[in-house]
């Protein structure tokens, strides 16, 4: 309740400085809009209303982002070409099914190495460093690649999504399967318990807090791949193809919507998985 | 000490050297066009006849990497201290930081285009606003993990707010603050090269990759890539190095030395 509070006033703080920042930023363009249309009478309280009311200014105001976004949400028909919601759906769709794809392929690749010995030591350095390399420089050259196999619309872009979150969730797995402490391990050794009956009875379970640990992450970077991919191969539409789309015209509102609709949906996944693993903790019990 | 990092590393350099054989062999077997795949030669030899170009796209580029880097995580660490004393605001600030995180902040590139021009300025505008959050977490996070045993030996001191903040917090925050550093460096890169995307002058990494895939010179875009990998493995292991030198005392590298 009492952070509730608190995240109000942040959140509140941040809105006004907004419109400081908006008022600011968009008065000398509007200035030169008066002063092309001969109206040189006009007081500070008209300069900063026109303003923040602006069509294309350089920083919409707050209260044009969100009228912006309610047209394109709520009051456009979502089959329509300019609802957020037809674009929201397409990067989602690929998010998502990117996003599955990376993680099982990723979760598959850490059993694997937590188990082999030599897989690990031969492959898990390259792992660990293709964390400090921007993989996402090659997500313009997926899609055409692709493309050249007529592999086109949510394929290409679920596949640069799936990617972006594999090497996380791979690094965060591997993580938890090794959380179980030698004690423990020893206890299974003394059951003779077999590798794979350690692995369903300890390791995994275990596991659980950097499952959804892992499975954040690798939501956030499978958007950013599905955004970024659809910024490259922008004819299918989504909401990276609303961004460039917006750059292009210069339509500064209509990218502030589309950022926001993406950090919505970012959000909400990302949500989701919080709840998910807080209900799984509760089931488990194994919070210390 | 040396043999046994020599063991270590040879696995994963007899792996990475699988990996080049069998693609090399596979697509000179297979005859895999180069515009979909270009063997590893074909790569290297791109690589090293084409230096100028690549040289010119990665001063360009690494402008905007380091300067959005070291002002994005100087204002996140700025701002932790001025709020450390505020209870309020950093329960206010800290779910909104996490949540930050997790947002595809790179979409702010086209805005940012727009504000600061075609040139680099446009990518350290991005990389500010991309790195600034895990800062602001991880050194709220740092200076709240000083223990209460040790706080309460500084207030037996008699240290005021200054001294017990240099003296113990900020020590024992290190680790946190190095850990956003190094999440800073891979953000740093993938914002700078994104945002070339959405324009730049002609020259910068992000730049050659976009055009050089429309015009299918796929061996280029890999030239590109490498720098791109290399930069970044070499960014990261710069700040990892200077972390052990910092936090020598943390148990991570303790453990190790004895």
């Amino acid at each position: 309740m009492k952070s509730a509070l608190a995240i109000a006033t942040v959140v509140l703080g941040l809105i006004a400085v907004w419109y400081v920042a908006a008022a600011l930023m968009n008065a000398s363009l509007q200035r030169d809009q008066f002063a092309n249309s001969g109206r040189a009478d006009y007081s500070a309280h008209d300069l900063v209303g026109a303003s923040l009311n602006m069509e294309r200014p350089k920083l919409p105001a707050p209260h044009q982002v969100a009228a912006e976004l309610y047209k394109l949400v709520l009051a456009t028909p979502p089959t329509s070409k300019r609802s957020l919601v037809y674009h929201g759906v397409i990067t989602l769709e690929e998010t998502l099914i990117g996003f599955a794809i990376g993680s099982a392929l990723g979760i598959g690749l850490a059993v694997l190495i937590v188990s082999m010995r030599w897989l690990d030591r031969s492959m898990m350095p390259w792992i660990v460093a293709s964390q400090t390399v921007p993989i996402i420089a090659l997500a313009p050259m997926i899609v055409v690649i692709l493309n050249q196999f007529d592999i086109t619309g949510v394929a290409p872009k679920a596949a640069i999504a799936a990617y972006l979150s594999f090497f996380p969730v791979t690094v965060g797995m591997v993580k938890g399967f090794r959380s179980p402490d030698p004690l423990q391990l020893d206890l299974m050794r003394t059951y003779s318990a077999t590798n794979a009956q350690t692995f369903i009875k300890l390791r995994a379970p275990a596991s659980a807090p950097f499952f959804f640990a892992s499975m954040k992450v690798g939501a956030a970077a499978a958007l950013v791949g599905a955004v970024v991919a659809e910024v490259t191969k922008s004819e299918d539409g989504g909401l990276g193809a609303r961004l460039l789309a917006g750059s292009y015209y210069g339509q500064t509102v209509q990218i502030w919507a589309a950022l926001f609709a993406a950090a919505a949906l970012s959000a909400a996944l990302v949500g989701a998985i919080g709840v998910a693993g807080r209900v799984a903790e509760r089931r488990m019990a194994f919070t210390p | 000490m040396t043999l046994q990092r020599l063991r270590d590393l040879l696995p994963p350099l007899a792996f990475g050297l699988a990996v080049l054989a069998i693609w090399e062999a596979g697509v000179r077997l297979l005859h895999v066009p180069a515009i979909i795949l270009p063997p590893p030669t074909a790569i290297a030899v791109r690589l090293a006849t084409s230096v100028p170009t690549l040289a010119a796209d990665f001063r360009q580029t690494i402008q905007g990497v380091l300067a959005g880097y070291a002002l994005g995580s100087l204002a996140g660490f700025v701002v932790a201290i001025l709020i450390d004393r505020s209870q309020f605001l950093q329960r206010g600030l800290m779910p909104i930081g996490n949540l930050v995180s997790a947002l595809p902040i790179v979409g702010i590139a086209p805005i940012m285009v727009m504000w600061f021009g075609f040139d680099w300025q446009s990518k350290a505008a991005v990389v500010v606003v991309m790195t600034f959050f895990p800062m602001l977490v991880n050194t709220i996070a740092g200076l709240a993990s000083a223990g209460a045993m040790e706080r309460d030996l500084m207030k037996t001191y008699g240290a005021d707010y200054w001294q017990t903040l240099l003296a113990l917090r900020l020590p024992v925050a290190m680790p946190f603050i190095f850990n956003a550093l190094k999440i800073n460096t891979t953000l740093a890169m993938i914002g700078a090269i994104v945002a070339e995307f959405f324009g730049t002058p002609t020259v910068g990494m992000g730049f050659r990759i976009s055009t050089e895939v429309g015009h299918l010179s796929i061996d280029m875009v890999w030239a590109t890539i490498v720098v791109a990998a290399v930069t970044g493995s070499l960014f990261y292991a710069l700040v990892a190095g200077v972390e052990r030198r910092v936090t020598f005392w943390h148990a991570s590298y303790r453990s190790k030395e004895a």
